[in-house]
This record gives structure tokens, sequence and C-alpha cells, in this order.
């Protein structure tokens, strides 16, 4: 199949970026879109053009390191699925595919189709953790964890990090990313004890970077691991309920 | 060519029973108090399970710590990809498993090429990791009791595998890399994101620092320490396609090799047998699908070759389990290396299924009529959409096809029971070392030993080292040894850009892969490797000769960064194949045509290479140094290993 390309190029963070038109041929409908991109990039170096930059690692949909908005989709047309899971026979033959980066206030483009994805670290290192020091574990089956917490708390824990529902959010909002990872923690027994301080702290960590959330569930259909927007809900209901909650309490009021 | 001086190696394996060896090391190596700890700068260079792992420990026993990935987050590295599980003697199935039992299957299942001491602690720490992994908040699959599950893997007859779906790496990188995002919060981390190591630096002969390139503005820098921890994976990518990640590389071990660090078994390189296919010539990598499927999957081929029917018409009577075949004991889940090679001797005898005749059937129909298909989507739902993605095709209907890939190294640098390399000061865990597998791993190990070595081992065996050095700054960044690093690594990246070839670096790295898969893959022959040995060095020639990297090293260049890593892969290819052309036998992974037994299995030679290979580098265009560390086998007897 034939598809023409339009591409962000950027030099460098904060240089003017316009689109390039790419016209390729003879793609093989069982290429995946990054292959259809290396092919690409392998054309342009014949050329004598620098390659198109774009990041991906894993190419399983699994590490989260790739990520392009495909005709305005985080990640294109394909429900759950990452960039680098996306296969051309999603695409018909003379289709026009414009390739943007994640566009988002808090993700600055650092050159082409990459971004600067670091506030999500910083969300994480807030609070998005259980504070276990390397040692001081208890027999894991001491506490036993009824398995639809386990399962619940896996669903939200599938995040990958990718920033898709950022890119989605008309707010730029990381709502879908932080309640997921709130949602993860707290179901479990285990995140009890740290469940209000780390609501709070990851919450307002949050707002030094992105926009609020407004409910419009775009994060939702651009997900590639299809998190539910409950995860944003639960959020919500911790950090208000960690508002008067004393956690010199936790342990009566809450376990 | 090969030289050996066996008295250059000495493993400091601690004396007394091997049940008593690692606490007797642990009371009798020197300590560092805890409110020295905070005197001592360590780099931790690469953030997956065994560098995120080693490096939030480090941490939180009070070590300043400096860590450096090229990811933009420690969350990306390719420990996130594995699949099935890890493994760990708990016992809680109550099906008889016990420390002995994983020590012995995983000295077993490495073909009796690990040292015993390394693997008996492996399996003694294994239990602590669940324990500690479950802390942190993984969540492990869980009974409706609440307690954990597990299930079964290749190369045991026990289940001892815990598992977090299909996304065990995942949920336990998450762990670490939450720990570590702890340390970095709370100031105990310094983390440098898209910052790859190029150099290490060596001062008196021992590891003073680091030099690193800024991989967004190209920005080169050193940093010193006391100690230098690299936790850089493996190698697999040396075959361009393989399941390793795209930027998953050699370049950290190898230039601490070129600096003097001895490097192990570099020809014990994993073929996992489940993986997805190749389509066509332009394809990127290859898509695992992990070995847990083999609990429920049934593997075969047609009996008739060109067999016409789709796979669902060919009646039972017609098809060849041969697994179940040939190793009714083990069946399914023989080890890696076993099923991958008979998975290609099926399609050398043309019973490859596929459009390319690459591939066998991996059949779910028995398990779903058995257990239903809400169970079996329970189990690898993830795994089952991403074939589905991949290939269009869906499992739950139409038999999975797979073929082995490259897929993990179980060589590496050389350590010794303490981790450390040969070089003073410079330490390799996980996947970057050689120590564990021997020459084959199992499955569910993988996941085990890097957190072993990042949580439970290295944390305490550095200190032995460090306490030597109390009350001594690190060398500064202004030394004459850095700057003379710094020259090297801005060297290297001009030269790269100044051949102004035609060929890009992808191109050369393919045809790399090529030959390597040929001669040094998954069968291994004298003419084939000697071929290999001429095929290369005439190819890297070429690629310094004919390769074109545009743009410049003052941003972002994505060519560039993997221009230096495809030069380190040349270095370390060709090593694979002297390796592999020295050991004179067949083991584990590591098949040399030569040397079979009468029904094709490896055949091992114990009284001539029961040892370890370890190279030293002698310079460029010389050849490299053998040492041998000879291995001891007291507690387990060296048998010829059937799973029939």
């Amino acid at each position: 199949m034939d598809v023409t390309l339009r591409v962000w190029r950027q030099k460098k963070p904060g240089a003017d970026g316009s689109f390039r038109t790419y016209h390729v041929q003879d793609v093989s409908p069982d290429a995946s879109f990054l292959e259809m991109l290396d092919d690409v990039n392998e054309g342009l170096n014949g050329q004598g053009e620098e390659p198109i930059a774009f990041d991906s690692d894993c190419r399983e949909g699994i590490c989260g390191m790739c990520g392009l908005m495909i005709n305005g989709l985080a990640h294109g047309p394909q429900r759950g699925t990452a960039t680098c899971q996306l296969h051309m026979r999603k695409f018909s033959d003379g289709d026009t595919i414009t390739i943007e980066p994640w566009r988002a206030e808090a993700f600055p483009v650092i050159q082409d189709l990459i971004v600067d994805r670091s506030p999500m670290d910083r969300i994480i290192e807030a609070g998005g953790y259980i504070t276990a020091p390397t040692g001081s574990a208890p027999d894991a089956n001491t506490l036993p964890v009824p398995k639809q917490a386990a399962d619940a708390a896996f669903d939200a824990a599938a995040c990958i990090g990718c920033g898709a529902c950022v890119a989605a959010c008309p707010n730029s909002a990381a709502n879908l990313f932080t309640g997921a990872k709130i949602s993860h923690l707290g179901l479990l027994p285990q995140g009890q004890a740290e469940r209000w301080t780390r609501a709070m702290a990851m919450v307002e960590r949050m707002e030094d970077f992105f926009g609020s959330c407004t409910n419009f569930g775009e994060c939702e259909t651009a997900c590639p691991k299809s998190i539910s927007i409950n995860v944003i809900a639960w959020m919500n209901g911790d950090y208000v309920k960690a508002q008067f909650k004393n956690p010199a309490k936790t342990g009566r009021n809450n376990l | 060519m090969t030289t050996t001086t066996p008295d250059v190696l000495d493993a400091k394996i601690p004396l007394g029973p091997i049940e008593d060896k690692w606490d007797n090391h642990k009371f009798s190596i020197h300590l560092v108090n805890p409110a020295n700890k905070r005197k001592y700068d360590i780099i931790v260079i690469g953030t997956g399970l065994a560098g995120a792992s080693a490096a939030a420990s480090l941490a939180e026993l009070g070590y300043n710590v400096s860590a450096f990935t090229y990811h933009d987050s420690p969350r990306r590295a390719h420990s996130i990809s594995a699949q099935g599980g890890i493994n760990a003697a708990k016992n809680y199935p109550n099906d008889g498993d016990s420390i002995r039992r994983l020590f012995y299957d995983t000295v077993k299942g490495g073909d009796f090429r690990s040292r015993e001491a390394n693997v008996y602690r492996l399996a003694q720490v294994a239990d602590e990791i669940i324990d500690q992994s479950t802390a942190q908040g993984v969540p492990f699959a869980r009974e409706y009791g609440g307690l954990l599950d597990n299930r079964s893997f290749g190369g045991a007859q026990v289940s001892r595998t815990f598992y977090a779906r299909g996304q065990t790496g995942q949920q336990l990188l998450l762990g670490a890399y939450q720990a570590l995002a702890r340390q970095v919060g709370l100031g105990s981390v310094q983390l440098y994101n898209r910052c790859e190591m190029l150099e290490v630096v060596l001062k008196d002969g021992r590891a003073v620092g680091v030099v690193v390139r800024d991989l967004i503005t190209g920005e080169i820098s050193s940093h010193s320490a006391h100690a230098v921890v690299l936790a850089t994976g493996g190698y697999a990518n040396a075959y361009f396609l393989s399941t390793n990640a795209m930027a998953c590389n050699v370049t950290a071990a190898w230039r601490a090799h070129r600096k003097g660090a001895f490097f192990a078994n570099p020809c014990f390189t994993q073929i996992h047998p489940t993986c997805i296919p190749a389509s066509d010539e332009h394809q990127s990598k290859l898509t695992l699908m992990s070995e847990s499927l083999r609990n429920d999957g049934r593997i075969w081929v047609p009996k008739q070759r060109d067999d016409p029917r789709p796979p669902n018409d060919i009646p039972a009577e017609d098809r060849d389990y041969y697994l179940e075949r040939i190793y009714p004991a083990f069946g399914n889940l023989v080890p890696r290396d076993v099923a991958s090679r008979a998975a290609m001797r099926m399609i050398d005898e043309e019973l490859g299924v596929g459009p390319l005749k690459n591939g066998v059937y991996l059949d779910f129909h028995t398990a779903i009529e058995r257990l239903g298909k809400e169970t079996i989507e329970e189990r690898y739902g993830n795994l089952f959409e991403m074939y589905e993605r991949i290939t269009d095709e869906n499992p739950y209907q139409v038999p999975m096809r797979i073929y082995p890939a490259p897929h993990y190294t179980m060589g590496g640098l050389w350590v010794d029971y303490n981790l450390e390399t040969t070089v003073p000061g410079l330490y390799a865990i996980g996947e970057a070392n050689f120590s564990d597998h021997g020459a084959n791993r199992l499955g569910a190990s993988a996941l085990m030993q890097g957190l072993a070595d990042g949580y439970f081992v290295l944390p305490y065996t550095i200190g032995d080292y460090l306490s030597a050095w109390l009350n001594t700054t690190p060398v500064p960044t202004g030394d004459p040894v850095f700057r003379e690093a710094e020259a090297t690594v801005a060297d290297r990246s001009k030269r790269f850009l100044d051949i102004g070839g035609t060929r890009s670096v992808d191109w050369f790295h393919r045809e790399l892969g090529k030959i390597l898969i040929e001669h040094c893959g998954m069968s291994r022959s004298r003419p084939g490797l000697e071929k290999a040995l001429s095929e290369i060095p005439a190819l890297r020639t070429e690629f310094w000769s004919d390769l074109r990297v545009l743009g410049d090293d003052m941003s972002v260049n994505q060519s560039l960064e993997r221009a230096g890593r495809v030069a380190d892969f040349f270095e370390l290819a060709e090593l694979m194949c002297v390796d592999a052309l020295e050991r004179e036998e067949s083991c584990g992974a590591h098949f040399r045509v030569e040397h079979e037994t009468e029904d094709g299995e490896a055949l091992r030679d114990d009284a001539d290479f029961s040892f370890v290979s370890s190279w030293q580098w002698t310079g460029e265009g010389s050849a490299s140094k053998l040492h041998k560390e000879e291995l001891g086998f007291e507690e387990v007897e060296l048998s010829q290993r059937s799973y029939k």
C-alpha cells in the first residue's frame, strides 16, 4: 500500500517546527507503524535528510516509551493499542496520515516527535510507592489480599506511563495516570498506611505540572491499557477524604 | 592462540557447607557502619530490575547513589517486558519444593556450567524477593482465599512461579522503580535520565567513575565515585532480530571489558522457543510469547509435509505433538534450549507451518475445552491480544504460530562471588554478569536473579570493597584520567560523523545479525564459525568506511547513538564466535553439531570443558586471551540432562 505522511519536524526545544510531507510506497500491511517509520528513515538517511526522531523501545506495548499523535488520536485509531503495536493494516491504500508529538505544556518537544515526560516521574517521586525498605518485609502470605482487590489493583497497575492520557486530554490533565497509581496502591492492604498522605502528595505534585480534569473521558479512550476512568473517581474520593482523615487514626478507621 | 592462567581468577567462594556459605560470607566480609555509609559515593549504570533495586537498596542503607539510564524514565527498562513470572522455593503449593530443589533445577537447567555457590545463594534469597515485592504492592496473582498463586514453568516438576498475569516483569520493575523514585524524592539518589554511559574510568587499576553522554544536548560529562555498578542488561540484540527492546546493547559492558573486565561465556546465548515468527525483511524485532503458554498450550506440526489443510481441519492422528512424543516426562515444559532445538529440527525437516513455513503450532484447543475460555483468558489474555494485534489471527480459534528467537544472554562480565568484575571497584549485576544460569537459563529465573543481585547480594558485598576506602574522597573529575576518557568519547562520536559513507547503521546491524544467527545461533559448527570469523571483520571494515551518520553530536541524534552500540556489537560478535569455536562440546544453548548424542541431544564434555571461559581484552586487532575458571561440583552429580 502507498501512504502520504505529514510529519512534525522540529530541530530542538523551543524552536519553530513545521509539517513535512513524505510519500511512502509499497508498505506491507503486516508492517507495524513504527517499522514503516523505520523504513522512511532508512530512505531519508540515503537521501541525506536527517531521519525523523521518535521514541520507542520494547515495541511490545509495555515499556511506554513510544507515543505519537496519529491523525489527531493518541496512539492512533486502534483502541487499547500503543503506537508500537499498531499495524499498517489498520490504514488504507492512499491514506494521508498526520503524525505529531504529544501536545501538552507539561511535555515540551525535545526534537521532532520526542517529548519530555519527566513530570510523570515527579508525581511518582512525591508518593507513588509503598515505603518498604529492602529486607523489612514479612512473609508474603502473612497478609491475605482478597482476589477481587488484587485484580482491581492490577487493572490500575497496568498503566505503562506513556502519557497518552495527557496528550488526549483537552486540559492536558494527568488524572488518569495519577489516579491509576493512587488506586493501585490504595486498593491493597499493604498500601493503607500511607493512603491519605500519598493521595495528598501525589495530587498536589500533579497540579504543579498538569491541567485540571473536567471529565471529558478522552483519556480512557486513548489509554493503550484501557484503564478505566473510575480510577479518577477513586483518586478524587481519596483526595477529599485525605483532607479530614487523621493519619494517626488510620489503623483504627480504615483497615 | 589461547593460553590459560587459572590463578588470575579467584571466585572468592566462601568455605563451609553450601547451605552456610552465604551466611558465613556475610559474617566474615568487612562492613561499613551506618554512620560511615554517607561518606561513600556509588554510581549505578542502568535502572532495570537489577539497577533500580540496587540503587534503591544502597540509598536506603545510606550510601550516596547516582543512577544513570539512557531512557527517559527508569520504568522503561527492558525488564518491563518479562511476561511469565519469577521463581521462588516457597513451597506454597505443597508439592515438595525446597531451596535445594530450586538450586538443583537451576544448575541442571544450566547444563552444569554455572557456579554452584552462586546458584545456591540465588535459591536462598529468592523467597525474600517475593516477600519484598509483595510488601511494595506488586499485585501477584492470588487465590480466592487471598493467598498467592503459583504456576509451572519449563525445566521444573514443581509449581514455583509467582506471576502477575502476563506482566510480571512490568509489575516487579514498577515495584523497584517506585522504591527508587522514593529515594530520588528523598534526595538520596541523584537520577540522570537520557544519559548513556560510554566509558568506565580507571585510576591505578580500579574503577573510579564513568563518562556519560547526555542524549538530548550531546554534552559529555564525567562522574566519579568510590565504586561503579553496571546493571546494563544482556546483548541478544547483537543478532539484530531478537526479543530485546530496540535500545538494548552491550556498550557499557563492552567498554568495561576493553578496560580490563573479563567477559565470560559470550557464546552462551539463549534462543527462546516461543516467539512470533518473522513476517518479512523489514521486521525490526521479534516478539516473545511467554513460556508460561506452554503450561496449557500444546506444540505440534503436521505429520505430512506441506499439509494444505488449515490447522483446525487436521485431525489428531495427522498431528505430531513432538515434544510430548520425544520427552514424555516433561512434555511441552522441557527447558528452552531443548524446545528451541526441537522446533528447529521440525522446520529443517520442512514440517514448518505458516506462509513462510517458519513456525510450529502452539495450540490451546485442549486447554480451552478442559478449562473454559474464561480461565485461559484470565491466564494469558494480554498475550493473546498481543498476538492478534501482530498477526491478525485469533489464537482462541486458530493455533498460534511460534518460532525460536534470541532472547537472553547467559554470558556477560565475569564476576566473583561478590559480583565484582576483574576490575576492582567495578561490579556487574543482573543479566550483565554471567554468574547464575550456566549454559541455559530456566524460565522465570531472570527476574529472580536481577532482583536477588540488586536487593540482597550487592548491597552487602560492595561494603567489603568500600570499607578499605573509608575517609577517602573520590578522584576529582578534573583528573587527567577523566579528561582522557572524555576525549575518547568525543573523538569516537566525531569519527562516526566523519565517515560520510552510504549505508545506515541499521543496515550494518541487520547484516551482522544475519551472520551471527546463521553461524552462532541455535546450532554452531567449526566451518560455520570460521566463516563468521572471516565475514564479521570484513563487514566491520566496511562499517568503518561506508557508514553514514547524518546530523551532529550536539543534539538528539539517534543514528549516532546506534552507531556506537553497533560498533561494540561488532567486536562482541567476534568474541562470541571465538568462544563458540573454542568450546568443543555442546552444552545447554551452545550446540555444536560435532558434539551430539545419538538422538540429537547436546553432548557435554565434562572432563575437558567444565569451566567458565573468561576472556581478557588484549587490544584492537589482537586475539583475546582465555582464562579458565574451573567449576567444581560438590553438591550435584554431573549427569546427562534427561527430560524424557
